[in-house]
């Protein structure tokens, strides 16, 4: 562990906390803003699509995805037109990145979505924006006002011949309007039941049955700052295949709480626990990490992670040597997801820690296909009774073969959402589960907190 | 509806054998052509594809090919290097592509169906006992193939609404609903009366209408029919019968001219359901609620069940001979029907060149509702053209007739099943013929007939009716008529038999098909009664081009001028 406190360099948030900035369009203008659409719209889209594959920019959404990649798969031989979708509908437990940049500075998104919407060829892009972000809604609506009434969005941008409209759409208050095709469906005014891939790829039959992109807002932020910089410098920051900076949210029982926008990989999970939010509590010892958000697998603290990188070097990690990118977390077994960091320390109950994820799995799946809807609540209602008196012995092992009834055998990605945690708490902290067994006559301690 | 035009012929491998099966056809149904079946709930050949059942769970694999060249890669031994996709694909969205593997009884996929059928079963109320679907439910067969004998799930079952009005016609019962949306799929695709819905989410997630609207579509029973569990039911049949007492008999809806394919349940000769029988050239897997509700015409109160001559009842013999004086040696009018079969048609037909009668003929007619209730409400129009019965297009009156009687024309007459009173003859008229009437319920006109002969309904009785689209199909006797009673072939035969020289013995139906098939000119020329036991048979509608035939263009039917031009 180093002993220096690694420094945070922010782009992405770079003004977000200054008390002389403001989410109004004169504070952006003064630090430079729309000067990226400008030189964008000075390229070729094709050109603008270019530097934004040559950056490397993966998806800040939670799988990671090469964003510039994603726009190549773009159907353009339809004939139909094309959208671009902002997802602002998070809500992944753990995570709360988003927020921040929509609230405090939302025309740098703005400004990253309609170079997007020009490199992809875009007529209308929308904001799908989380229910319970009743504030920030208005905060982007007056803000693309803002950014319409100068010429920077709307009708004839820069005084171009290119138009885009952007919309904000206020979501339906559910987790799975944030699954990609969840949110097409939402957004087409339906229940948003993730729509079966194949056939149903956005790139190609998205909104409306027309070739979609969707992004996350940190991912479209990016593409503003890929276009300042060029896309090749863009890829310096960070490390190769894990560039640019990443916005991290630590909660838990740490000191300081919060989010943390760190270069990829300068930093270790450590460093970032320990350093950066100040540690854990006194007196206190760390019990677990879940690195990505509620869904990404369970990392113990006590435990080795053993093996060989992409560039073939080998690697033997403790989890406070786990490097915050991209890849490190995924050679740890997990993911860093959306960069939803829980620390856990030994005062938590693992199994109350799991009944309350799956607590929130069962509640919103969305009840489409069967693995999902009726083993994530399946798994809720054995937690909850093994944390209510009722643990068995075998418990264990049910949870655990629930989950893998459950894994990949779902149409969406919620269904390894649901079953990841499962599958990592049971495994790793297969002794507290058992331990529940013994103590199953016990009731609850009145003191402790309230399970979901 | 998914299913591909094209017809070329893709070799795949299913379970390691290799087979032939249609480009383009979605797993579930190239292995079942093999014999082999991928179960599933949510998938239906004619609603398009949600996917959500995940019971088709299969192992696919597409030949491996080289990025850069694009040249297939080959195993050591030369056979192409299959790419299997890491997890289990829904059979019925994978289409099938030359060179695919599919697995569909590997360990994985059995695993997979294990899994589902559990996770369908710890909500669901394991009440089969006392319910309607039992012994046709496909929950219940698949968890006899993959259910674990015994539940691992202790915790409490969700509680759902048990008795749901969905409906005049249909009741859920959403505990058993697996959510598989079928009936949501119809509604919006095939009836486009898009009403259900599911509210709230996950494991609670209900089946529901939308406020304010209810299933009531003259098409909502088909959702009954296609709900893979017990949830929707039929409010008719619920708890009246155990499916496996039915016997299924494969009948035509009498409706309209639509003609869809049925089959017909019933126990010890008592009908109990009508559901529809798929045939894909006319009306796939559906059928109207109108039509599944006719069986109720067999029992009704106004069913004429036993021959009378002015309102006595009298043995069919007597009957028949009655008949016969009533007719012989007058100017003789045949009132015959576009409801009878086309054997029936074709001795009137007879019946009538050979007595020199004046044949009348009516349609009736309604609203056309696009899918398969035609405007036609007579199963059998074309067939009085065919078999020579009518020359012109029958209007919804028989004015002529009234016109023929005032005129003096027609002193006697044989009404088949019409109500002349209702179609424009005067009570004047009337009363100047004497009546005989042969039909299966009560009218105005049976009440002022002289003799009646009874007759039977499509369900007690076998024969064939040509359809809208000119499709010629037979149908099987389902239950046995009222003791006593004779098919009306055999009673239009014997009238024959009295009032010409000519003897017409024929009265079973390949007798009467040996006779058609062999009649010149004759659209049925050559047409084998065998053949026609097999399937439908297309018929050539050109002679009749110039009709104007009411029908729409509706479900697998293009009006004549449509198709020719």
């Amino acid at each position: 562990m180093s002993t220096t406190t690694p420094k945070e360099r922010r782009i992405i948030l770079k003004h977000a906390d200054d008390p002389n900035y403001s989410n109004r369009i004169g504070c952006y203008l003064r630090e430079g803003g729309y000067e990226s659409l400008k030189k964008a719209f000075s390229m070729k889209p094709e050109e603008v699509g270019e530097e934004v594959l040559k950056s490397g920019v993966r998806g800040r959404g939670g799988a990671g995805f090469p964003a510039g990649m994603k726009w190549k798969f773009l159907d353009r031989k339809s004939g139909k037109p094309i959208y671009l979708i902002c997802n602002a509908d998070e809500s992944e437990p753990g995570t709360f990145k988003d927020r921040q940049i929509m609230y405090k500075d939302p025309h740098q998104l703005i400004e990253g979505m309609m170079i997007s919407a020009f490199a992809i060829g875009a007529k209308q892009a929308f904001i799908y924006i989380r229910a319970e972000f009743h504030e920030g809604a208005r905060i982007l609506e007056r803000a693309i006002l803002e950014a319409k009434q100068a010429g920077f969005c709307g009708n004839q941008i820069l005084g171009s011949t290119y138009s885009c409209d952007l919309v904000v759409h206020r979501g339906a208050g559910a987790y799975i309007c944030g699954e990609e095709t969840g949110l097409i469906e939402s957004l087409e005014g339906k229940r948003p039941n993730p729509r079966i891939k194949p056939p149903y790829f956005p790139a190609v039959l998205g909104l409306y049955q027309c070739p979609t992109i969707v992004n996350n807002v940190e991912t479209l932020c990016n593409v503003r700052h890929i276009i300042e910089i060029g896309g090749e410098e863009f890829s310096n920051i960070g490390k190769p295949n894990n560039t640019g900076t990443r916005i991290w949210c630590v909660s838990g029982q740490v000191m300081k709480p919060g989010y943390y926008e760190f270069e990829c990989g300068a930093l270790t999970l450590g460093e970032m626990i320990f350093n950066v939010c100040g540690g854990l509590k006194p007196g206190r010892s760390l019990k677990a990490v879940i690195p990505g958000g509620s869904s990404a697998k369970v990392l113990r603290a006590d435990e080795r992670f053993t093996g060989s990188l992409k560039d073939g070097s080998e690697f033997d990690w403790g989890l406070e040597d786990i490097p915050l990118d991209f890849d490190g977390p995924m050679a740890a077994g997990s993911m860093s997801g959306s960069g939803g960091i829980i620390v856990m320390d030994d005062t938590v109950d693992i199994v109350e820690a799991m009944a309350n994820v799956n607590a929130f799995y069962a509640h919103e799946s969305c009840g489409q296909c069967t693995p999902c809807r009726e083993g994530s609540l399946w798994m809720r209602k054995i937690t909850q009774r093994m944390c209510s008196g009722g643990a068995r012995e075998e418990d264990a092992d049910l949870l655990l073969s629930v989950a893998k009834q459950i894994e990949g055998r779902t149409i969406c990605a919620f269904g390894e959402a649901a079953a990841w945690p499962t599958q990592s708490f049971v495994t790793k902290f297969k002794d507290d589960f058992i331990k529940k067994a013994s103590e199953s006559s016990k009731e609850r301690d009145s003191k402790s907190l309230q399970l979901i | 509806m998914i299913a591909p035009e094209k017809n070329e012929l893709v070799v795949i491998s299913l379970n390691g054998v290799e087979v032939e099966v249609p480009n383009g056809i979605n797993a579930v149904e190239a292995a079942a052509l093999h014999g082999k079946e991928v179960p599933h709930y949510c998938y239906h050949p004619k609603l398009s594809v949600a996917g959500n059942c995940r019971m088709c769970l299969v192992e696919m694999g597409t030949p491996m090919r080289d990025r850069g060249t694009g040249d297939p890669i080959l195993e050591e031994d030369g056979t192409p290097k299959i790419g299997w996709v890491p997890k289990p694909v829904i059979g019925c969205a994978t289409n099938v592509s030359p060179g695919m593997h599919l697995r569909t009884e590997s360990d994985l996929v059995n695993e997979c169906r294990e899994g589902i059928m559990e996770f369908l079963l710890v909500n669901h109320p394991l009440d089969c006992p006392i319910c309607d679907q039992a012994g046709e439910c496909r929950l219940q067969e698949f968890a006899t193939d993959y259910g674990r004998g015994y539940s691992r799930y202790i915790e409490r079952k969700n509680v759902k609404p048990k008795r749901t009005r969905l409906g005049p016609r249909v009741t859920l019962d959403d505990e058993r609903c697996i959510l598989c949306s079928r009936c949501i799929r119809f509604s919006q695709e095939v009836a486009k009366d898009d009403v259900l819905g599911f509210v709230d989410r996950g494991s609670f997630s209900t089946l529901t209408c939308f406020p304010g609207k209810e299933l009531a579509n003259n098409y909502s029973l088909n959702t009954v029919d296609i709900c893979p569990v017990g949830a929707l039911t039929s409010t008719d049949f619920r708890f009246k019968m155990r499916v496996w007492f039915l016997k299924e008999s494969k009948s035509i809806c009498p409706e309209s001219s639509a003609g869809c394919n049925t089959l017909v349940s019933s126990r010890e000769g008592v009908i109990q359901r009508i559901t529809p029988r798929r045939n894909d050239l006319i009306n796939d897997t559906w059928m109207t609620d109108s039509g599944r509700a006719l069986y109720k015409l067999v029992q009704a109160e106004d069913r004429i069940r036993r021959p009378s001559a002015n309102g006595n009842d009298i043995p069919l013999d007597d009957a028949i001979s009655r008949a016969f004086e009533i007719l012989k040696g007058k100017k003789i009018g045949v009132v015959a029907s576009c409801r009878s079969t086309l054997e029936e048609q074709f001795l009137t037909h007879r019946l009538i060149e050979l007595t020199d009668a004046k044949v009348f003929i009516r349609g009736h007619f309604g609203e056309d509702d696009g899918i398969l209730l035609s405007a036609d409400r007579t199963p059998n129009l074309r067939g009085a053209l065919v078999s020579g019965l009518s020359n012109y297009y029958p209007q919804d009156h028989l004015n002529d007739l009234n016109q023929s009687i005032s005129d003096g024309e027609v002193e006697s007459l044989l009404v088949i099943g019409e109500d002349l009173l209702e179609s424009g003859v005067s009570q004047d008229n009337l009363s100047k013929v004497s009546v005989v009437f042969m039909g299966t319920h009560q009218n105005s006109t049976s009440s002022i007939a002289e003799v009646i002969l009874p007759g039977l309904t499509v369900f007690e009785k076998s024969g064939s009716f040509i359809n809208r689209s000119f499709f010629l199909q037979s149908f099987d006797q389902a239950i046995p008529g009222p003791v006593g009673l004779l098919s009306d072939c055999e009673i239009i035969s014997r009238l024959h038999n009295l009032l010409t020289d000519e003897a017409a013995e024929f009265f079973k139906l390949n007798e009467i098909w040996k006779a058609m098939s062999s009649s010149k000119n004759s659209l049925l020329a050559g047409i084998e009664f065998s053949e026609l036991k097999k399937g439908v048979i297309q018929l050539d509608g050109a002679k009749w081009e110039h009709l104007s035939f009411i029908e729409k263009e509706a479900l697998h039917h293009k009006p004549l001028e449509l198709t020719t031009s």
